[in-house]
């Protein structure tokens, strides 16, 4: 599956947290095509500096509109850039990319920092039939306008903080077993640092729900074309996290 | 395999025809091994039939290799480091799963290998050396492979054997990929000439690194990688024009080429035909936007044919 180069138009550049950014680009082919756990590479300047591009999974989109919706967290110059565009800038985004996530019924959706945008896109995006809840977690009570992001949305919300300030001190895996028990959920998604989707892909293994989790890799290319982002797969294959993923079944990608 | 495939839908422009050693191109842009995966990758963005003069294959080896530990790219200032290491399926796999895909586009393939001993070299000269090969691109320059590919590009005497060696056991033309990560390229183009090849392509990628100062540790997973893109562009433009004086063999310059001007650039320097590859990294319609601002420049100019501007500077 091919993306599209488009030259967006920024609609919004929202700053929603101490180092986090929201930005809505008017992009409409992609807005009309992307699926739930896809991606956007982005090239933050229309100069040699910096050269590649910024992959970032879809926290939304909108086909009427024509819009994506984009969340960032500022962690170097690329970044850093993004957070200068204002409303009718012009952004090059190379779109969608990768394979989407393969919803179900009955979702358990898991989002660890940033990694919270493509769970915030499947509970945006639910399909007629589809039901979810989420855990977030994140650092403290600072951090709290992740759990905001789902005010719109139908799905019920638990939190894990670092330090118990909101929700249940721990990681989100700390109330996985519980909520596993106590609903039927058809699957598991995650996003987030690979130690917490490698435990909440063990949980699921323990309960015996499929888990499908959504890597994150240094990238060259994004469309497969260099493979910058390989990784081991299981039975000896060989994976490109922007062309085969960047969401896998847990079990082909953590063994 | 893209869903949507652009194929046959561009006219070429007759004026960016070339034929380099043989090898009949509708333009002289070359998509660079390494960067434009095995091809069908990139046949939603441009029309591989008509918008790419050539694909040099992903690097091939004997046996298939998983290559290095990530991470594998790093950025540096209007550069790119990477340490991908040959990964690639292996060069038998390739002849049966890969080339019949390839070979419903139009478009010349060049197959690029990489070994470990001259006899190697030969071995994967003869086995790519079938139908839908156009051309065999030899490797001999890879940085990111201990004691293979780059062992044998800094002497002289290793590249003439290893280019007679495949001489020998192929009828399709035979190009020697250098490395710049040498005293002096122009010896070494002399013997790939002296060797009996019928071109050379240079710069390979500079050897280089970057570190995280945080984690105090390079950033990528090899150490070393091998640096590419614009910051390498003026050394790699020095050394075609180097060769181009040197040897009587057809050159394809690359080296961090990002426009048409930088096209052009090169082909002035001496090349007569170039690769494009960190640039589809940036941008998977590279290629597109290059062809056309080299044709925009045939038009300004009102010449015949890309053709003429080769070596334009050494007049």
């Amino acid at each position: 599956m091919s993306g599209y180069v488009e030259k967006g138009e920024v609609v919004r550049n929202t700053q929603i947290g101490s180092d986090v950014w929201m930005m809505d680009i008017h992009a409409p082919k992609q807005a009309a095509e992307a699926k739930v756990g896809q991606f956007c590479n982005v090239r933050v300047a229309d100069s040699t500096a910096p050269l590649l591009r910024r992959p970032i999974s879809y926290a939304g989109f909108d086909a009427e509109k024509g819009t994506i919706t984009l969340l960032y967290r500022v962690v170097g110059t690329g970044t850093e850039l993004m957070t200068k565009l204002v409303a009718g800038d012009t952004l090059d985004c190379l779109g969608p990319l990768g394979e989407p996530f393969v919803t179900t019924p009955n979702m358990l959706l898991v989002g660890g920092g940033v990694g919270i945008a493509p769970m915030l896109c499947i509970a945006s995006h639910l399909k007629a039939g589809e039901t979810a809840q989420v855990i977030l977690g994140f650092r403290n009570e600072s951090e709290t306008f992740w759990a905001d992001l789902f005010k719109d949305t139908p799905v019920e919300v638990h939190i894990t903080t670092d330090d118990g300030s909101v929700g249940t001190k721990g990681f989100p895996t700390a109330i996985m077993p519980e909520l596993i028990g106590s609903n039927d959920f058809t699957s598991v998604m995650t996003c987030g640092p690979t130690p917490m989707m490698k435990g909440v892909a063990a949980v699921a293994k323990e309960f015996d729900v499929p888990c499908q989790v959504s890597l994150e890799e240094r990238m060259g290319c994004g469309t497969g074309g260099c493979l910058g982002c390989a990784c081991d797969g299981s039975g000896n294959k060989r994976y490109k996290v922007c062309k085969d993923g960047p969401v896998f079944p847990a079990e082909e990608v953590f063994f | 395999m893209s869903e949507r495939d652009l194929n046959n839908t561009v006219t070429p422009n007759p004026k960016l025809a070339i034929d380099y050693c043989g090898i009949k191109m509708k333009n002289p842009i070359i998509a660079a091994s390494g960067t434009f995966g095995n091809g069908p990758e990139y046949a939603g963005y441009l029309d591989l039939s008509n918008e790419v003069g050539a694909i040099s294959v992903k690097g091939l080896t004997p046996k298939g290799r998983h290559g290095n530990p990530g991470p594998r790219i790093a950025e540096t200032p209007s550069g790119v480091l990477n340490c991908i290491g040959l990964e690639n399926p292996g060069a038998e796999h390739f002849v049966e799963y890969i080339l019949p895909d390839l070979k419903k586009y139009d478009v010349p393939l060049l197959a690029n290998v990489s070994a470990g001993s001259v006899a190697e070299f030969a071995w994967m000269a003869e086995t790519l050396s079938v139908d839908g090969i156009a051309g065999i691109e030899v490797n001999v320059s890879c940085p990111n492979v201990e004691c293979e590919g780059m062992a044998f590009g800094v002497d002289p005497k290793v590249v003439e054997d290893v280019t007679k060696a495949v001489r020998k056991v192929t009828n399709k033309p035979v190009i020697v990929k250098l490395s710049p990560n040498v005293t002096d390229i122009v010896e070494i183009a002399k013997a790939v000439e002296a060797g009996g090849g019928d071109g050379v392509s240079l710069i390979n990628t500079l050897l280089g690194m970057a570190i995280d100062i945080h984690r105090r540790k390079p950033l990528l997973g090899n150490i070393y990688g091998g640096l590419s893109g614009p910051a390498v562009k003026p050394v790699a433009l020095r050394m075609v024009h180097q060769v181009y004086k040197a040897v009587n063999i057809p050159i394809i310059g690359l080296g961090g080429i990002m426009s048409g001007t930088d096209a052009i650039e090169f082909m002035m320097a001496g090349a007569s035909a170039v690769q494009v590859g960190t640039a589809t990294m940036v941008d998977p319609e590279a290629i597109r936007h290059i062809g056309r601002q080299m044709a925009g420049y045939v038009e300004q100019y009102n010449l015949e044919s890309i053709n003429d501007i080769v070596g334009a500077v050494h007049q």
